[in-house]
C-alpha cells in the first residue's frame, strides 16, 4: 500500500489555514490572522506548532484561543499538535489587518488607530462612532467591558460604543 | 494535614524575578478586592482590568522564575504554596484599600514608578525579562493616566475628597522608598546589565509624582524616613490577611484542580 506522505510545506500550509480559522472568543467577527495574534506555524518530525502572541498580559481569552487551535488542528487531521507562546516582540494593534479593522467597524466596535509612536497613548483621541460615523464623540472610560477596549459614546446618535484601544 | 509551603532556591535573578512578580500579583490582588464595591461601574471595570493586567505581568514573571530556578516549582506553587515571609513584594502594594483615595494613591504612586521601570527594563540584557517588560510598559501607561486624572480630581475636588486624598499621600509616603532600593543581590544583576539600577529613575518619579500632587492642590510630605522590609520577607500584618484569602482553596483542597 502506497500512502502519500505529504510535505512539511504542505503540512505548514494547512495548518495555517486552519489555525487562522480559530476566531476570538470576545469578539468573534475576528479571526487570530486578522487579529496578528498569529504568529508563526512550525513543522518538527511531522508535528504542528503555532506560535501565538498574547494581546494584553492578563488576556483571558489566551487560554481559550490556544485550546480552539489545537482543536482546530486535530479536526484538519493533525494529531496532537502544540502551542507556544511568544512575548517577543510585543503585539500591537498596528498588525491587526485592514480587513479585520473594517470588520471591527461592522461589528460595532471602533477600531484601533495606528499608533507609530508611544506618544499617541497620550494624545488628545478623536475616535470616530462605527454606527454613524461622527466624529463628536466623547471617552466615558478608559477601560471597557474587556482588557483590549475603551467606553465612548456618541454625541451626534447618542450611542455608546466600544473602542478597541492602541496598544 | 499541616500547610505545606514550596522551598525556594533564590539566585539572584530568581529572587529578582519572584521580588517582581508578588509586587505584581499582590497589587493585583488588592484591586481584585473591588470588585463589586467601586464608586460606580465604569470604575469597578477600569478596577479590574488594572488587576487583570497586574495578574497577567504576575503570571509571566512566575513561570520565568520557575524555569531559571528549574527545581519543579511553576506559578500557582509559587503563588500559593509560600508563606508570608517568603514574599518579597513591596510593603506599600499590600497596604490595605482603605477608601477609595487611599487605593488611588497607592496605584498612583506604584504606577509612576512601574511605568519607569518597565521602559528602562526594556533595555535588559535578559531576552525574557526584557520582553516582558515591552508588554507590560503599554498597560502601565494607561495605569498611570488613569491614577493620575483621579488624584487631580479628588484633590482638586470637594473639601472632604482633598481631606482624604491628603490623608492618604500622608500616610502611604513612608511606603515609597523601597521602590528605589537595590540590595547586594541586585547589585550584580544591574552591573551585568540584566536589572536596572530604580534609584535613576527616582528623578523623573519625583518629577510625575509632584506635578500631579502639586495640580491636585496637594501636597507631598516633608518627611523622608522611609519603610522597608517587604524585599526580604519582614511584612505588615496586613499580608498575612491578604494571603489567607488568596490562598485558602489551596491550603484547605492542596492540588485541587478544576
Amino acid at each position: 500500500m502506497v500512502t502519500a506522505i505529504p510535505s512539511d510545506t504542505d503540512l505548514r500550509r494547512r495548518a495555517w489555514e486552519a489555525a487562522s480559522q480559530v476566531v476570538d472568543p470576545e469578539i468573534p467577527v475576528l479571526t487570530i490572522a486578522d487579529l496578528g495574534v498569529l504568529r508563526d506555524v512550525e513543522v518538527h518530525d511531522g508535528r504542528v506548532e503555532v506560535a501565538i502572541t498574547p494581546t494584553y498580559s492578563g488576556c483571558p481569552a489566551m487560554n481559550m484561543i490556544a485550546l480552539e487551535i489545537e482543536l482546530a488542528l486535530e479536526r484538519a487531521g493533525m494529531p496532537r499538535p502544540t502551542v507556544r507562546t511568544v512575548l517577543s516582540p510585543a503585539w500591537t494593534t498596528d498588525w491587526m489587518s485592514d480587513d479585520g479593522r473594517n470588520k471591527l467597524r461592522e461589528y460595532g466596535i471602533a477600531p484601533p488607530q495606528a499608533s507609530h509612536s508611544r506618544r499617541a497613548l497620550f494624545g488628545e483621541q478623536q475616535v470616530a462612532c462605527p454606527q454613524c460615523g461622527s466624529g463628536n464623540t466623547e471617552l466615558l472610560s478608559e477601560f471597557g467591558s474587556t482588557s483590549c477596549k475603551a467606553l465612548w459614546r456618541c454625541k451626534a446618535c447618542r450611542e455608546p460604543f466600544d473602542y478597541f484601544k492602541c496598544h | 494535614m499541616a500547610a505545606i509551603n514550596i522551598q525556594v532556591s533564590e539566585t539572584p535573578l530568581v529572587l529578582y524575578t519572584l521580588r517582581r512578580a508578588d509586587d505584581a500579583l499582590i497589587l493585583g490582588h488588592r484591586l481584585s478586592e473591588w470588585c463589586g464595591h467601586a464608586p460606580m461601574l465604569e470604575e469597578d471595570m477600569a478596577l479590574a482590568n488594572m488587576g487583570l493586567d497586574l495578574l497577567g505581568q504576575a503570571r509571566e514573571l512566575y513561570s520565568y522564575a520557575a524555569k531559571v530556578e528549574g527545581r519543579g516549582n511553576d506559578e500557582d506553587k509559587f503563588a500559593y504554596l509560600r508563606d508570608v515571609r517568603q514574599y518579597r513584594n513591596l510593603l506599600l502594594l499590600e497596604q490595605p484599600n482603605g477608601d477609595f483615595a487611599r487605593t488611588m494613591v497607592r496605584q498612583f504612586f506604584y504606577a509612576a514608578f512601574a511605568d519607569l521601570y518597565w521602559r528602562a527594563m526594556m533595555r535588559s540584557t535578559d531576552a525574557t525579562l526584557a520582553a516582558i517588560a515591552a508588554k507590560s510598559e503599554k498597560e502601565s501607561a494607561y495605569h498611570v493616566r488613569h491614577c493620575s486624572e483621579w488624584i487631580v480630581r479628588l484633590g482638586d475636588g470637594t473639601e472632604e475628597s482633598h481631606r482624604r486624598t491628603q490623608g492618604a499621600v500622608d500616610e502611604l509616603w513612608a511606603f515609597t522608598g523601597e521602590m528605589f532600593e537595590v540590595d547586594d543581590s541586585e547589585r550584580g544583576l544591574i552591573d551585568g546589565g540584566i536589572a536596572i539600577d530604580p534609584a535613576t529613575l527616582r528623578p523623573q518619579w519625583l518629577k510625575t509624582v509632584s506635578d500631579i500632587v502639586r495640580e491636585a492642590t496637594l501636597v507631598l510630605p516633608d518627611n523622608n524616613w522611609m519603610q522597608q522590609g517587604g524585599r526580604s520577607g519582614r511584612h505588615s500584618e496586613h499580608l498575612g490577611h491578604l494571603l489567607s484569602e488568596l490562598q485558602s482553596m489551596q491550603r484547605t483542597f492542596p492540588g485541587a484542580t478544576w
